[in-house]
C-alpha cells in the first residue's frame, strides 16, 4: 500500500510540473502575441499562475505513507474558506458602491473601469462564483470527506481545483474590468476564461466522485446527492450556454454559437439553473450538513429529503424560459416555464421544512447560539424566495413585476437571505473545526453580524418591493386619452429614495461581513476565544470534543 | 447500516438507521400530508393550463390549447383597439393647418398631452422634463429662439435636427476664433467684455471699446450689428442676458476661442410625422411661442 502510493504521489507531481510548464508556455504565447491588450494582461497572468503552481509543486514534495493517508485533506478546504471570505468582502462592496451609483450617477467617475455597466458583473460574478463557489468548494470537499469516511481523491487536484478557481475569478474579474464580456448575464468571461473554468470543473467533479468512490460509509448522505447534482449540472450548463467560436485563438473576442431567440432561451436556461443548482441545490447541500451538525439533531424527514431532491432537480431544469415572458420566445415555451415554476415551489419548500424541522427538539439553540440563528433564518429567507420565485413567474403577476427592482429584490431576498446567511453559518461553523480551535474568537461579534444583516437585508428587499412595484405601475399607467401618463425619466425619478434606502441596507450588509473576516482571522491566528463559556460544545473542532469519529477509516 | 434503527427520544420517530460522521441521522418520517397535496395540486392546476393553453411542442408544430390563446393575436389587437381609440384625433391633427387645431379645445387637449408624453421619453434627456435646458441645451421655455419659435419653425427644427447630418437640418456653427488664429487672445478677451457689457455686465471701458471694434469686422456678420442674432444662421441673440453656454467672462471667452456646435439629432423617420407635429406645438406652447 505504502510504496504504491508513493509512486502515484510521483506521478501525480510529474503530471503537475508537466501541465504547468505547458500552462505557462500557453500563457507566454497569448502573453507575446495576442491580438487584444486584454488577451496579453490574460496570458501574463496564466503564465505567472503556472510558473508558480509548478514551483511550489517542485519545491514542496508531498510525503505521503499512512499518516497523510489516513488524515483528511483540509488545506484546500482551508484554503477556499478564506478565499471566499475574502471575495465575500469584495463583492459586496462592489455591490454596494453600485448601489449607490444608481443614487448619485456621479460615482460613475466617468471613467469606463468603474463604471456602472462593468462594475455591475464584477459585482454578480464576485458574490455568485468567487464568494458562493468559494463555500460551496469549501464545504463541499470537507463534508464529502466526513461523510465518506475517505480522504480527498487526488494528491494535487484538490489544489489543482482550489488554486484554478480563484486564477478563474482573477482572469474573469480583470476581464470585466478591462471591458472583455460574451455579454450573457452570469456568463460573462471570455471564452478561454470559459475553457478554464471547463477543465478546473472537471477536476472538481472527478475529486468528488473520487471520494464518494473510496467511501467507507454504505449509504452516500443527503448533502452530497445534493452537492453532486450542483457540480454536474453546473458542468452541463456551463459547456452548453458558452459555445462560442473566437475571432481568433489570439484574440479575447469570441461570438455565441446561438443567435436571436435560441440564444435568449440558451441563455435563461442556463441563467435560472445556476440558481437553481448553484445557488440552491448546492446550498441545500449546506443545509443538509451544518444544520443537523450544529443543532445535533437528526434530519427532520429522509423520505422529504429523497422526494424534494429529485422532483427539484427534475423540475427546475424546464423554468427557465420564465424570464422571457412576453418576448418574441413562442406561448408554449413560456407556458411550460411557467407551470414548471409553479410545480417547483413544494419541491423547494420540501428543502425548508427538513432544514427547519430538523431544530425539532432543539428550539432553544435558536435562542443560545447566533449560529443557529444564521442557519435557520436563511432557510426562512429561502422559502420566502422561493414562494416569491414561482408568484413572479405566473405571467399575469409577470407583467407587473418584470424589468422592474422587484425582480432585483427577489434575487437579493434569496441571495443574501439565503445564500450569504447560510454561508455565513457554515463559515462560522467550519473555521474552528479546520482550524482545531475550541470555539470562535467571538460568538458575540456573530450576533452583531447576524442582526446587523439582517437588518440590511429588510432595507435592501422592502425598498425594492416598493420601488418595483411603483416602477411597474408607472410604467403600465395610461391617461384617458390613451397616453403613458409618466415619461421614462419620472419613473427613474421617483426610484431616488429607495435606491438610497438599498445602498444603506447594502452597506449594513457589507459591515457584517467585515466583522466576520475579523472573527475569522483571529480565530484562525489562535486568539484566545473572548467568550468561551457562552459557545456551545459544538463550536469546538471534533478533536476537541469527545465521542465523536474525527478521522478516515483507513 | 439498516440494523442501527432506534427511537428519537424527543419525536418518537424511528431513525433509518444509517449514521455518518459520529452523529449524523435521519428520521424516517412520513410525507407532511399537505405538503404532498400541495404539490398535486400544483400538478394538477399545471395539466389544466396545459389543456386551456398552448404548451407541448412536437416534431411539427405545438398543442395549441382549447383556448386558441395566441400572445401575439393578444397584443395585435390591444394595438389595434389602442390606435383605434385615438384614430379620429390622428387623423384631424395630421390634415388640419396647426392654427386651426389650436382653436380646437378637444383637440388641443389631445395634442398637450400626447406631446408631454412624447417630450418626456424623447426630448427630456437633454432638454430636461420641464424644458427647462442645461448648458449646451436650450430652455424650451423662453422666448428666446435660436432657429425660429414659430410652429412651422419648430416643427422644421425637430424634423431635421441641428447639424444633425439629414440633408434640410440647420447648419452654420460658431467659427473657432481662437484656435484658428482669427483673432489674438486679448481681441478675445476684449470681444467678451464687449459681448456680455450688451447684457449689461459691468467692465473695463476701454477693453469694451476695442471690443466692440473687433465686434463690428468679426461677429456682426452673424449675430447682426445690434448683436440681436440671426434666426437664418441660428446665431444667438447677444444682448438678452440668456446665455446657453454660461454668461461668465470665460465661458464667453471660451465660446469665442473654440467655437460652438451643439447637435439636436433629427427625429424624421423616427418620429411619425403627427407625433412631430404635437410635439412642435407642444413645445410652441410651453410659453416661449411666436
Amino acid at each position: 500500500m505504502k510504496s504504491t502510493s508513493e509512486e502515484v504521489i510521483a506521478v501525480s507531481g510529474a503530471l503537475g510540473v508537466m501541465s504547468a510548464a505547458l500552462f505557462a508556455i500557453l500563457g507566454g504565447v497569448l502573453a507575446f502575441a495576442g491580438l487584444d491588450e486584454v488577451i496579453r494582461i490574460h496570458g501574463l497572468l496564466i503564465a505567472v499562475a503556472a510558473i508558480g503552481a509548478g514551483l511550489y509543486i517542485m519545491a514542496n514534495p508531498r510525503k505521503g505513507g499512512l499518516e497523510e493517508q489516513q488524515s483528511y485533506m483540509d488545506g484546500p478546504i482551508k484554503f477556499a474558506t478564506l478565499a471566499a471570505v475574502f471575495w465575500g468582502v469584495v463583492g459586496f462592496l462592489v455591490g454596494d458602491v453600485i448601489a449607490w451609483q444608481l443614487a448619485f450617477p456621479v460615482l460613475n467617475f466617468d471613467l469606463p473601469w468603474t463604471n456602472f455597466g462593468r462594475l455591475r458583473p464584477l459585482h454578480t460574478s464576485a458574490v455568485i462564483f468567487a464568494f458562493g463557489g468559494n463555500v460551496l468548494i469549501a464545504t463541499s470537499l470537507y463534508v464529502v470527506q466526513r461523510t465518506s469516511r475517505a480522504r480527498l481523491a487526488g494528491y494535487w487536484t484538490p489544489w489543482f481545483v482550489v488554486f484554478g478557481y480563484q486564477l478563474f475569478i482573477v482572469l474573469a474579474a480583470t476581464g470585466y474590468i478591462l471591458g472583455a464580456t460574451q455579454s450573457k448575464e452570469y456568463a460573462e468571461p471570455e471564452w478561454y476564461v470559459d475553457l478554464w473554468l471547463t477543465i478546473v470543473w472537471v477536476a472538481y467533479l472527478l475529486v468528488f466522485l473520487g471520494t464518494l468512490w473510496k467511501r467507507k460509509e454504505p449509504h452516500i448522505y443527503v448533502a452530497n446527492w445534493f452537492y453532486l447534482a450542483f457540480i454536474v449540472t453546473i458542468a452541463m450548463l456551463h459547456i452548453v450556454n458558452n459555445l462560442a467560436i473566437p475571432i481568433s485563438l489570439l484574440s479575447s473576442k469570441s461570438y455565441s454559437l446561438f443567435a436571436g431567440v435560441q440564444d435568449a432561451m440558451t441563455q435563461w436556461w442556463y441563467g435560472h439553473n445556476a440558481v437553481g443548482f448553484f445557488l440552491t441545490a448546492g446550498f441545500l447541500g449546506i443545509m443538509y450538513y451544518f444544520i443537523p451538525k450544529r443543532v445535533e439533531r437528526p434530519v427532520y424527514s429522509y423520505r422529504l429529503s429523497i422526494i424534494h431532491f429529485w422532483s427539484l432537480i427534475f423540475l427546475y431544469i424546464w423554468a427557465g424560459p420564465h424570464h422571457l415572458h412576453y418576448t418574441a420566445l413562442p406561448d408554449w415555451a413560456q407556458t411550460l416555464g411557467m407551470t414548471f415554476s409553479i410545480m417547483l415551489w413544494m419541491p423547494s419548500w420540501g428543502g425548508m421544512i427538513n432544514g427547519l424541522m430538523t431544530l425539532s427538539g432543539a428550539w432553544d439553540r435558536l435562542r443560545t447560539d447566533p449560529v443557529v440563528r444564521l442557519l435557520v433564518v436563511s432557510v426562512a429567507f429561502y422559502g420566502m424566495s422561493t414562494f416569491e420565485g414561482p408568484l413572479m413567474s405566473i405571467k399575469a403577476v409577470n407583467s407587473l413585476s418584470h424589468y422592474t427592482d422587484w425582480t432585483i429584490g427577489h434575487v437579493h431576498s434569496g441571495a443574501l437571505g439565503w445564500v450569504g446567511m447560510v454561508s455565513f453559518g457554515a463559515i462560522y461553523c467550519l473555521v474552528p473545526w479546520l482550524w482545531k480551535r475550541e470555539g470562535l474568537y467571538s460568538l458575540r461579534l456573530v450576533e452583531w453580524h447576524f442582526w446587523i444583516a439582517t437588518i440590511g437585508i429588510v432595507l435592501y428587499i422592502s425598498s425594492m418591493w416598493v420601488s418595483g412595484v411603483m416602477q411597474g405601475l408607472m410604467w403600465r399607467a395610461y391617461d384617458h386619452l390613451g397616453f403613458l401618463t409618466y415619461s421614462f425619466v419620472e419613473t427613474v425619478e421617483a426610484m431616488y429614495w429607495p435606491y438610497i434606502i438599498r445602498a444603506t441596507g447594502g452597506l449594513l450588509f457589507v459591515i457584517g461581513s467585515l466583522m466576520m473576516a475579523w472573527n475569522v482571522w483571529k480565530t484562525v491566528q489562535g486568539a484566545k476565544p473572548v467568550d468561551i463559556k457562552q459557545q456551545p460544545r459544538v463550536a469546538a473542532a471534533p478533536e476537541l470534543r469527545t465521542g465523536l469519529l474525527a478521522h478516515p477509516a483507513e | 447500516m439498516a440494523g442501527n434503527k432506534e427511537i428519537d427520544a424527543v419525536t418518537g420517530v424511528e431513525t433509518t438507521g444509517h449514521v455518518w460522521d459520529g452523529d449524523l441521522k435521519e428520521l424516517n418520517k412520513p410525507l407532511p400530508k399537505w405538503w404532498l397535496y400541495v404539490l398535486y395540486a400544483s400538478i394538477v392546476w399545471s395539466i389544466g393550463y396545459w389543456v386551456l393553453y398552448p404548451t407541448w411542442p412536437g416534431i411539427d408544430g405545438y398543442t395549441r390549447g382549447i383556448l386558441g390563446y395566441s400572445q401575439r393575436a393578444e397584443v395585435m389587437k390591444d394595438v389595434a383597439l389602442a390606435k383605434q381609440s385615438q384614430a379620429s384625433f390622428l387623423e384631424a391633427i395630421a390634415s388640419k393647418p396647426i392654427e386651426e387645431i389650436e382653436k380646437n379645445p378637444d383637440l388641443m387637449e389631445f395634442v398637450l398631452r400626447g406631446g408631454a408624453t412624447q417630450f418626456g421619453n424623447n426630448c427630456a434627456p437633454c432638454h430636461g422634463k420641464g424644458a427647462q435646458g442645461f448648458k449646451g441645451y436650450p430652455n424650451l421655455n423662453d422666448d428666446d429662439w435660436l432657429w425660429g419659435g414659430s410652429n412651422e419653425a419648430i416643427q422644421n427644427t425637430i424634423s431635421y435636427g441641428i447639424r444633425s447630418g439629414h440633408e434640410k437640418a440647420h447648419e452654420g456653427a460658431m467659427p473657432r476664433f481662437g484656435l484658428d488664429q482669427l483673432l489674438t487672445n486679448a481681441q478675445i478677451s476684449d470681444t467678451a467684455d464687449y459681448v456680455l457689457s450688451l447684457s449689461g455686465a459691468a467692465g473695463d471701458a476701454a477693453a469694451i471699446e476695442r471690443g466692440k471694434a473687433v465686434f463690428a469686422e468679426q461677429c456682426a456678420a452673424c449675430h447682426g450689428a445690434d448683436a440681436k442674432g440671426n434666426l437664418e444662421l441660428g446665431a444667438p441673440n447677444l444682448t438678452d442676458a440668456i446665455w446657453l453656454y454660461g454668461g461668465r467672462k470665460a465661458d464667453v471667452e471660451e465660446t469665442v476661442r473654440n467655437g460652438r456646435g451643439g447637435v439636436m439629432p433629427a427625429w424624421e423617420g423616427k418620429l411619425d410625422p403627427v407625433t412631430i407635429k404635437m410635439l412642435a406645438i407642444y413645445v410652441h406652447s410651453l410659453g416661449g411661442g411666436k
